[in-house]
């Protein structure tokens, strides 16, 4: 099992509002240091383009962490591929993946904000076709041989005559295909012969196990290779030493984004009861103490027989401090109590 | 429709709302069949591993067979059926349109209703508006008995009264307590960016927060 954090870039509470985004860039590279030192597999960064998520350009923060990190497995998750050219998306990541040392990944997905639509002069009425289009490039660039030129041409960016598109790293890109529940993307990501990330972040863990096992049987009928099949959840979370303290921390920042983000998307903010109920169990919340976090990690592998999971933690101005201890804790004491409990066959 | 029969009831769109919708109808013991764009052939594996009993068919063969109708599909979507297609249908809708995310659609900007729209466009069918306001997943978490103490509410609108009765019992067999809030004009009072959008409220809650509000 693979342990890990995912972010989109906190910005920080100043005096007047909000602080700085160059502090969040900061913050966020630091962040990523700290999860390869204290043994974490996974940091994924989330292409998000708003004054409070301002990590507009993952491929270039992994680059920086690619540099100066050991061990860990960095990825965007997501990248908003729909919105972005694959050709230039292709050359970030490998470029950032050789430097790496091959653990860079591109988590691929439709992203759940829409703003990078107008922001790159994209309309959002192609937003399935766009995604279909783009993700097929995507693919096929990275299963070109080495030095292999690409000819191809689509309908939302300008056909390629026998082109190479460089660098190629020593071994293909691991792409896998993100979602949030809808039936038919669990197919497409078999279809496409790609491992799945679910991103659970509200209601219970177990409904997204019907689609696990779906995911599960459409791999064998498209006869994917039964080491691609890979399932890994996203989820919201945050670890302190005390369960109260981290519940209480987290409905404070969680809480905030969620009433934020009902504003734009025309929800109503969630209660405390709701948090509450959510954040133990079988709730998609995992805010805890980390035994609590750890029991909930290993009981979900028991039911959807994930090989990763990884947490977004600094939502909502959480004070970078209590944001790198989260991350600490996940390292230091939830990581070793799960691996205990759940012998990795790899 | 006879009361002894079990309904059959036609869902268009087997996305994330469309299936939680028919997993609490097959519980409900309703017979459900979906169709979606593609065919019945691309709902052969989803179905048989999300939802045993339910059956996928033609949208043309649905919308002919069905008792009542749910569209659960991208509201754009509405421009591939014809309005023939549901004639003399009660047909619920369950889509909404919130320009940050659907982009902007002409004949939707404006203080009626987008269900109002399409009860012109489907003009000889009977439109319900539900099931728009609730998370789809909490169709399933949220369900409780029609005895249970603070079940949750769903709102409901439209100009035809049997419609809306057959609507409410389907609303309450899925687990939830409908308040009609009156003619499908009043369906502004639960879209999006409204106190009652994405909110667990009891049916008093809703009738509370809608009671104030002029129709
Ligand atoms: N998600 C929720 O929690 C929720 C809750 C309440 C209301 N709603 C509303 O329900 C609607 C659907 O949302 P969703 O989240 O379920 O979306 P979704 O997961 O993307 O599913 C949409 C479904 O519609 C089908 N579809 C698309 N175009 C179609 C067409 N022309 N004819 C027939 N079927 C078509 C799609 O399949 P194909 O593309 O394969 O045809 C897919 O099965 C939206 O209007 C939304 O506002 C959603």
């Amino acid at each position: 099992m693979e342990l890990g954090v995912y972010s989109f870039g906190d910005v920080q509470r100043s005096q007047t509002g909000l602080g700085p985004t160059s502090q969040a860039i900061t913050n966020l590279l630091e962040a990523i240091q700290l999860a390869d030192k204290v043994g974490l597999d996974f940091f994924g960064v989330g292409e998000h383009h708003t004054a409070y998520f301002p990590a507009s350009s993952p491929a270039t923060i992994l680059a920086a962490a690619a540099a100066t990190t050991t061990h860990i497995t960095l990825s965007s998750a997501v990248s908003v591929l729909s919105t972005d050219d694959p050709v230039r998306v292709y050359q970030q990541f490998a470029t950032a993946n050789i430097i790496s040392g091959g653990r860079v990944e591109i988590v691929a997905g439709r992203g759940s904000s829409t703003e990078s639509f107008p922001l790159f002069g994209y309309d959002l009425r192609d937003y399935d076709a766009l995604y279909a289009e783009k993700l097929a490039l995507l693919l096929q660039i990275n299963d070109l041989g080495p030095n292999e030129p690409l000819t191809w041409e689509g309908q939302f960016r300008a056909p390629l005559q026998n082109i190479a598109i460089v660098p190629q790293p020593d071994s293909p890109l691991t792409i896998w295909l993100a979602t949030g529940g809808n039936p038919e993307s669990s197919i497409r990501a078999a279809a496409l012969g790609l491992p799945i990330a679910y991103a659970i972040i509200g209601g219970h863990m177990s409904r997204f196990a019907p689609l696990v096992d779906l995911y599960r049987r459409a791999a064998e009928q498209y006869e994917m290779k039964p080491s691609d099949v890979k399932i890994a959840i996203a989820s919201p979370g945050y670890i302190a030493e005390d369960a109260k303290d981290a519940k209480d921390t987290f409905w404070k920042h969680w809480g905030w984004t969620m009433a934020t983000l009902g504003k734009v998307r025309g929800f109503a903010a969630p209660s405390r009861a709701h948090y509450d109920a959510e954040s133990q169990q079988d709730g998609a919340l995992f805010a805890g103490s980390p035994d609590e976090i750890a029991d909930r990690i290993i009981a979900l592998h028991a039911s959807i027989g994930h090989s990763r999971h990884f947490f977004q933690m600094d939502v909502g101005q959480l004070p970078h401090d209590k944001f790198l201890r989260s991350i600490e804790l996940l390292g230091t004491e939830v990581a070793p109590r799960v691996r205990a409990a759940i012998k990795d066959k790899k | 429709m006879t009361s002894q029969m079990t309904p059959l009831l036609g869902i268009i769109g087997a996305g994330r709302l469309g299936t939680a919708v028919a997993r609490q109808a097959l519980r409900a013991g309703y017979s459900v069949q979906l169709a979606n764009s593609r065919g019945p052939a691309s709902l052969a594996l989803p179905l048989s591993v999300l939802l045993p009993g339910a059956k996928a068919a033609e949208l043309t063969e649905l919308a002919r067979t069905s008792d009542l109708i749910v569209l659960a599909l991208p509201l754009h979507a509405y421009r591939s059926m014809s309005p023939e297609l549901l004639a003399g249908k009660v047909v619920i809708d369950a889509m909404n349109y919130w320009s940050p995310t659907e982009g902007r659609i002409e004949e939707f900007v404006g203080s009626h209703s987008s269900s109002e729209y399409l009860q012109t466009y489907f003009s000889k069918s009977r439109l319900v508006k539900t099931l728009n306001h609730i998370a789809y997943h909490e169709l399933e978490e949220d369900a409780l008995p029609a005895d249970a103490v603070n079940r949750r509410g769903l709102a409901l609108a439209g100009d035809d009264l049997s419609a809306k009765q057959l609507v409410s019992q389907l609303i309450n067999e899925l687990g939830f307590e409908a308040v009609d809030l009156g003619p499908l004009a009043r369906g502004v009072l639960f879209e999006p960016d409204t106190p009652l959008f994405n909110t667990r409220l009891s049916a008093a809650q809703i009738r509370t927060l809608t009671a104030t509000t002029p129709s």
